[in-house]
């Protein structure tokens, strides 16, 4: 029995495998994941970065100071 | 500046302790229970509400929400108010989200231990507990907002944050995963089925371990870290980025529960890479909580607070480089199914959460009393014998999981199985028992602590208003305009909610959505057909028993489990399964191909003496199946709910059920009787074994794909 013959008779079982290509645009979600995360880290960073040490020395003393 | 004065609320944090202290006890002792049982199947007592997959699902649920969650509750109670120099917002609220907390664990245990259950793992509670849930968790939200909103202090201190992340993430996680559809007044289906069940499961499930038992106690824990150890968190840079990376991460990891399933591979390994990322931001902050004791490790070796916080934040470290490493494909082929994900949750529970709590039960009792603890020694005793138990429990455990796998995969040179999965179970039955004695020395600890704590509350008087001043917060704060940014997020908590639910939900709507697209062209395999009335009503005695927690229904794609058990499971065979019953350990053998795989009057004689059987099984017996009738009269319901669900069964065919299920019952009864087996008419049996001689039969008569095509 030939390849072709195979994956026909068994598609009843076998098409499972190849769900996510049959939703249209489903890279979308795979390429804003990874934006959205990549922008989000970079964002956090900076921010954590540029935080004014002063302010953040004075957080850290919060739960002392009670 | 005006100086206000006010009083700190410490009569709610009291109550929450005591509470935690309760439930602790009786979730550890569920949890001891059920560890004898496994190697005592007597234990078991003959009765189902005191089997052990009824009180699996006490001990898991009591641990969690009962003792862990009353353990938030003080810590957030206690430091909320500190932090916010404030008084909780509501006393009333208080009042009602302790007492109604505490009815929802009543209502837990007695409901779970009747056989009320949805069938899915640490979301258990049927829908009007979820409701009752919801409601409570919104009045604590609305108490911890208030505060936050009426506070004296401008800035928003770390852990405030990871308590604002906790409240709105278990609000989604708990709206999302409880969508059921009830038929009777404590019964209900998942809306989900199959494939869809289980992400949604395992999204929820996994981020009950997140949102639940972590972030609120790393925020507990970045309050009574400095205040046991009296320094400031070692790098405040750290916890935001600790903060921020672990909530955006964690969201995403839920699928590492569903490695080599019939779950989509792309969500699978999504779940991996994510799990893997979580390494960094988990150790980033157990590092910061270590480093905050530089130079203060001459007072770990004297001050048991300091001892217990210490191993809580290793074992924090340590499972959460576990976790990852478990999330490795290749790993998970070995571990998942085997006791060592009972380890690996142990280094968490009694670890993380059960140390972490001791501490500050330790450190906060006396405090709110105003008077020394009891006896320091005491309390360093505990920390030992609480440390040896978890040695005790975790390294059997680990060692059973690991020599089980491994026998499991066992080919003789002929290549047949080598072993029987029984030869596998009752080879580590003395690592059963090490593990239950580690776990009785880890309770003697906690009984040393409630002696500690009783005589400490009987030597003090609470302090119930504790007095505290501080100046009004301004209304307008001036800042500086480079800071002005890091301000607007950092001092705004209706800001810090918005931001960590959107990256939160995020997490949920990318993983989550692809698979509910997917719904309309699930890969449907013609032969799967909707289970009959017998098989549906057996199911649902299945679930009540809990039979998922020790048989698994997901034959992975390996030689040896298809060796084992026969195909691999398929995502299109789970379609009409309200809710899924994947599983998630086989402490017995995988019984997605049961079906047709023994007689009967196998079945009869197995569920009623399993021992007779398979000698040596640790399976208890089910006798009461053999008395009980079916509930007939629920039948048409069911079969409606599922036809609302999606269920193809035709139109009208809800009146029809009930004559089909007695027919079916009545010919197995006859076949049982043409063996010298009596079962009585319409008895539970009869349900179990018909949904049993089901599962997985369906694509037993389809084509199966040869070993070219799968190959090629």
């Amino acid at each position: 029995m030939t390849k072709q013959s195979l994956m026909k008779k068994n598609k009843g079982i076998m098409k499972f495998i190849h769900y996510l290509e049959t939703i249209t645009g489903v890279d979308i979600y795979g390429l804003s994941s990874l934006t959205i995360f990549f922008t989000f880290f970079v964002g956090m960073t900076i921010w954590v970065m540029t935080s004014d040490k002063k302010s953040l020395e004075k957080i850290n003393h919060l739960p002392l100071d009670n | 500046m005006q100086v206000e004065k006010f009083y700190y609320d410490n009569r709610i944090v009291k109550q929450f302790a005591f509470a935690t202290i309760l439930w602790g006890v009786v979730g550890m002792l569920a949890g001891l229970l059920i560890a004898v049982q496994i190697y005592l199947p007597a234990a078991n007592f003959g009765l189902p509400f005191t089997t052990f997959g009824r009180v699996r699902p006490v001990h898991t649920n009591a641990v969690i929400f009962a003792f862990v969650g009353n353990g938030i509750f003080m810590g957030v109670y206690y430091s909320l108010q500190r932090l916010c120099k404030a008084r909780m917002f509501s006393d009333v609220l208080g009042k009602i989200h302790f007492w109604g907390w505490q009815l929802i664990i009543v209502l837990a245990a007695v409901t779970l231990l009747a056989g009320y259950t949805s069938g899915k793992e640490y979301a258990e509670l049927e829908w009007p507990i979820d409701i009752l849930i919801a409601l409570i968790w919104i009045v604590f939200g609305i108490n911890m907002f208030g505060t936050i909103l009426k506070r004296r202090e401008s800035h928003l201190y770390v852990a405030i944050w990871f308590y604002i992340a906790t409240w709105i993430t278990v609000t989604m996680l708990h709206v999302v995963n409880s969508f059921e559809l009830p038929f009777s007044w404590l019964k209900s289906y998942s809306f989900y089925a199959g494939v869809q069940d289980a992400l949604v499961q395992w999204w929820y499930g996994h981020n009950a371990v997140a949102f639940f038992l972590t972030t609120p106690y790393l925020g507990v824990m970045y309050y009574f870290l400095p205040k046991a150890s009296n320094r400031p968190v070692y790098s405040y840079r750290l916890s935001i980025i600790h903060f921020w990376a672990l909530i955006f991460l964690y969201i995403w990891a839920g699928p590492h529960h569903l490695l080599y399933t019939a779950l989509p591979d792309w969500a699978q390994s999504l779940g991996t890479v994510f799990s893997i990322m979580l390494i960094a931001p988990s150790w980033g902050g157990m590092l910061n909580g270590l480093f905050t004791l530089r130079g203060a490790w001459d007072k770990v070796r004297e001050d048991p607070i300091l001892k217990f916080m210490v191993v809580a934040i290793t074992c924090y470290g340590m499972s959460t480089f576990e976790g990852p490493m478990l999330s490795i494909k290749s790993v998970n082929a070995i571990t998942h199914f085997t006791d060592w994900t009972i380890a690996h949750v142990h280094v968490g529970a009694l670890g993380w959460n059960g140390f972490l709590t001791f501490a500050i039960l330790y450190w906060l009792i006396p405090r709110i009393y105003n008077t020394p603890l009891y006896s320091k020694k005491l309390a360093t005793n505990h920390f030992w014998i609480g440390t040896i138990g978890i040695i005790l429990y975790v390294i059997p455990m680990y060692w059973a999981g690991f020599t089980q796998a491994l026998m499991w995969k066992q080919f003789t040179p002929e290549g047949t199985l080598k072993f029987q999965f029984l030869e596998t179970v009752t080879h580590i039955i003395p690592m059963y028992i090490t593990r239950s004695i580690g776990g009785l020395l880890y309770f003697s600890g906690v009984l040393m602590m409630v002696y500690n704590i009783v005589k400490t509350v009987k030597a003090g008087s609470l302090i119930a208003d504790e007095a505290a001043e501080a100046p009004a917060l301004e209304k307008h704060v001036e800042t500086h305009s480079k800071q002005y940014w890091h301000r607007w997020i950092e001092a705004r908590p209706i800001q810090m909610l918005l931001f960590s639910l959107v990256a939160v939900a995020i997490g949920g709507i990318l993983e989550l959505v692809p698979t509910f697209l997917i719904k309309s062209n699930i890969p449907t395999i013609s032969a799967v057909k909707p289970y009959t009335p017998l098989e549906l009503q057996g199911r649902d005695i299945y679930i009540r028993e809990g039979c998922y927690l020790c048989h698994s229904q997901m034959v992975r794609p390996f030689r040896d489990e298809v060796a084992r058990y026969g195909e691999y499971s398929k995502a299109g065979e789970f379609v009409y399964d309200h809710p899924f019953q994947w599983g998630s350990k086989r402490t017995g053998p995988d019984l997605a191909r049961i079906g047709g795989k023994y007689p009967d009057s196998w079945h009869f004689n197995h569920m009623q003496d399993p021992q007779s059987m398979s000698p040596g099984s640790i399976m208890p017996s089910y006798t009461w199946l053999y008395e009980n009738k079916i509930d007939t009269a629920i039948t048409p319901a069911k079969i409606r709910a599922m036809t609302t669900l999606g269920v193809p069964y035709s139109k009208g065919y809800d009146l029809q059920a009930n004559a089909d299920l007695f027919e079916q019952a009545k010919k197995i009864q006859t076949g049982l009787k043409a063996e010298k087996l009596e079962a009585g008419t319409n008895t539970e049996i009869l349900a179990l074994i018909a949904y049993l001689q089901r599962v997985g039969a369906d694509i037993k008569n389809v084509s199966k794909p040869t070993v070219d095509a799968l190959t090629n």
